[in-house]
């Protein structure tokens, strides 16, 4: 027996309206990664952290109550008392009467700014690196490769300290010293990402059609390549901050001593640890927290970009 | 009912345009021995021809075609012999001259089109691309001229697809676009590799219906390596059975099929199930596996899994003869004649 049109037609629309839900245009990647981001509590906890941490950096001459340069109570303070927290001053004051709040607030500046630009330029000069490595392969690999391999035996912190040393006590010696640490670490991370993309069938495909080795390069081996180093890169944030917090507790930090650091801070509330404790604990906290932001960012980034994770 | 003697309504007699000529490939690494991959394959393909190269995993297919195209690595293989596409020999061409000529006159289909297409960038991108390589087309008329590639190659709605993503399409649809890929700019010889292995059998009659489309019909030459005869039954005009890195029996379509004598071509039609089997019966798998093969210079590679064997099977390589016209057969004790089988009718 026919189908009848009415019959017919309505199964014509329903079949149209299947059609029409089917999945949206082009999610990428980086979508569906955002998307399994979104589900992770441990990266929203992470995204918080990293926000506020942001936020506050931002908008520290909104949110510190004091000026965090201006010795408010240095009368007070003898080489074996500070005075505790008190109306005003809800954190106390740091040895020279300054208000432990605002300092720690404008801290976060200093120690974002290093963390950023430190990563920044690690990355990049690294990926250069790695591409030179990967992009060329065969001899030019081995000697660069040799190179980091030796730049990566000498143990980060001491490096930071002979760069910054070199470079002078500046902001910008501790941004580069702090990425020279990283350069190895990224130029290695890409290197061997692109080496194992360069044999996968579709750089095959792709030389097939006679598609150029640059252009190969460029536009199928490196953006398949970039996940582990954006993980590495949210990762490093912390390891620069935390750096950066040690450089100038040993004293490597800049020689404007006035302006709010963590690391500083810190190395200036030893001599004080008996009378007022809580003010090595504070910018701690303030460290790690921070650094803990950035590190569980990356663990689930690394997780969302995971291709075993993928539909 | 019976097939056409050429499936090709372009099979042309002239002029071959593929001649491989005793192409063989030694993989040697430092401090082993050497593996001697292909061994003295010749064929040639003319346009509008479609080749068949079968037979199993580890014969050599593969690792002829990447050979034709020069996509093997260079460190560690020694290719020897002449490919001559036209008068120009391929294996002495610079990379430069190569590139060239890949994607341009000659292209390739991979077997596996989920890992044959970049996960990360959208597929328009990657036709384009070819688009931009070889024609010239930029933006607009390299998008127009896809989007019309795409449509060809039976991809509904081309134009949302190009801005999707490989993991988005379906295995059928990927096939399509490498194959979109593959013909962007028409290329005369196109080397099919395993089109349908990797897709499930309804989709697999739909590529190769599409390549009879496309391909069959017109001038292109398709060498179609394949483990399945019954693809090669769909397509082929001749057909060159492989055997650790040799050419065991090589013949036109029906010959092959009907008139095959050596025992491995034998043991391959054989051991295809079939539907009007009786029930309960067993398949005829050929014995033992592929790395069974003795090396061709003591005897026969297919000696230890061949039912016929006899003493001088070993001692020294048999030869490639003819035994009629265009028929060639490397067995000194060759098959009376093959069992029975429809599956030209089948499937062709």
């Amino acid at each position: 027996m026919a189908l009848s049109t009415a019959k017919r037609e309505r199964i014509d629309s329903l079949a149209a309206l299947a059609s029409g839900r089917t999945g949206e245009v082009g999610v990428s990647l980086t979508k569906s990664a955002f998307r399994r981001l979104r589900r992770n509590p441990i990266a929203i906890v992470g995204a918080v952290l990293v926000a506020i941490f942001i936020l506050v950096a931002i908008f520290a001459p909104l949110l510190a109550p004091k000026d965090p340069r201006f010795f408010y109570l240095f009368d007070e303070v003898r080489p074996n008392f500070i005075p505790g927290g008190r109306e005003g001053f809800p954190l106390g004051v740091d040895r020279l009467g300054r208000d432990e709040l605002s300092r720690l607030i404008y801290g976060s500046r200093q120690s974002l700014l290093i963390g950023v630009v430190s990563t920044i330029i690690g990355v990049v000069a690294g990926m250069a690196v790695g591409l030179i490595a990967g992009g060329f392969g065969g001899k030019v690999d081995t000697v660069v490769m040799r190179f980091v391999d030796i730049l990566l035996s000498i143990p980060g912190l001491l490096m930071a300290i002979t760069v910054s040393l070199i470079l002078g006590f500046n902001l910008y010696s501790i941004m580069i010293a702090i990425a020279v640490t990283q350069i190895p670490i990224f130029a290695r991370l890409l290197r061997g990402s692109m080496l194992s993309q360069r044999d996968s069938d579709f750089v095959l495909a792709a030389r097939s059609l006679g598609v150029r080795r640059q252009k190969i390069v460029f536009s199928h081996v490196l953006p398949n390549s970039l996940s582990p180093v954006i993980v590495q890169a949210t990762l490093s944030l912390a390891t620069a901050i935390i750096e950066a917090a040690a450089l100038s507790f040993l004293g490597l930090g800049p020689a404007d001593r006035g302006n709010p650091e963590w690391g500083a801070m810190l190395a200036d509330a030893q001599d004080f640890l008996t009378v007022r404790p809580e003010l090595a604990f504070y910018p701690c906290i303030c460290i790690v927290v921070a650094a803990l932001g950035f590190t569980l960012l990356g663990e689930s980034l690394r997780e969302a970009l995971d291709p075993k994770f993928r539909r | 009912m019976s097939a056409p003697a050429s499936v090709r309504t372009g099979a042309s007699t002239g002029q071959p345009l593929l001649r491989v000529e005793d192409l063989s490939v030694v993989f040697q690494r430092k401090r082993e021995a050497a593996t001697r991959a292909v061994d003295g394959v010749s064929f040639s393909v003319s346009p509008g021809q479609t080749l068949g190269l079968v037979g199993e995993s580890g014969c050599g297919k593969s690792v002829t075609s990447l050979a034709i195209m020069g996509l093997l690595p260079k460190r560690g293989v020694q290719v020897s012999g002449r490919v001559l596409f036209e008068d120009r020999n391929l294996l002495e061409l610079s990379d430069g001259e190569l590139r060239d000529l890949r994607g341009a006159e000659i292209a390739m289909i991979f077997q596996d089109p989920l890992s044959a297409l970049n996960p990360v960038i959208p597929i328009g991108i990657q036709v384009t691309e070819v688009l931009s390589r070889h024609r010239g087309m930029k933006g607009d008329v390299a998008n127009a001229e896809a989007i019309d590639l795409l449509d060809r190659v039976g991809i509904p709605d081309p134009k949302r697809r190009l801005t999707e993503y490989a993991h988005q399409l379906s295995g059928g649809m990927r096939q399509r676009a490498l194959i979109a890929m593959a013909l962007a700019c028409k290329p005369r010889l196109l080397i099919a590799d395993e089109p349908t292995t990797a897709l499930d059998v309804t989709i697999q009659a739909q590529i190769l219906e599409l390549l009879r489309e496309l391909v069959v019909g017109s001038d292109t030459a398709l060498v179609l390596i394949t483990h399945d005869l019954g693809v090669v039954a769909g397509l082929c005009d001749t057909v060159h059975v492989m055997y650790a890195g040799r050419i065991i029996e090589n013949a036109e379509r029906r010959e092959i099929f009907y008139r095959g004598r050596h025992p491995y071509t034998g043991g391959l039609l054989g051991s295809i199930p079939r539907l009007d089997a009786v029930r309960g019966e067993a398949l005829h798998p050929i014995r033992g596996s592929a790395r069974d093969a003795i090396p061709w210079s003591e005897g026969c590679a297919f000696a230890p899994r061949c039912d016929h064997v006899e003493d001088d099977c070993i001692g020294q390589p048999p030869s490639l003869s003819t035994i009629a016209g265009g028929h060639h057969l490397r067995c000194l004790h060759p098959l009376d004649r093959l069992p029975e089988t429809e599956i030209l009718e089948t499937t062709g």
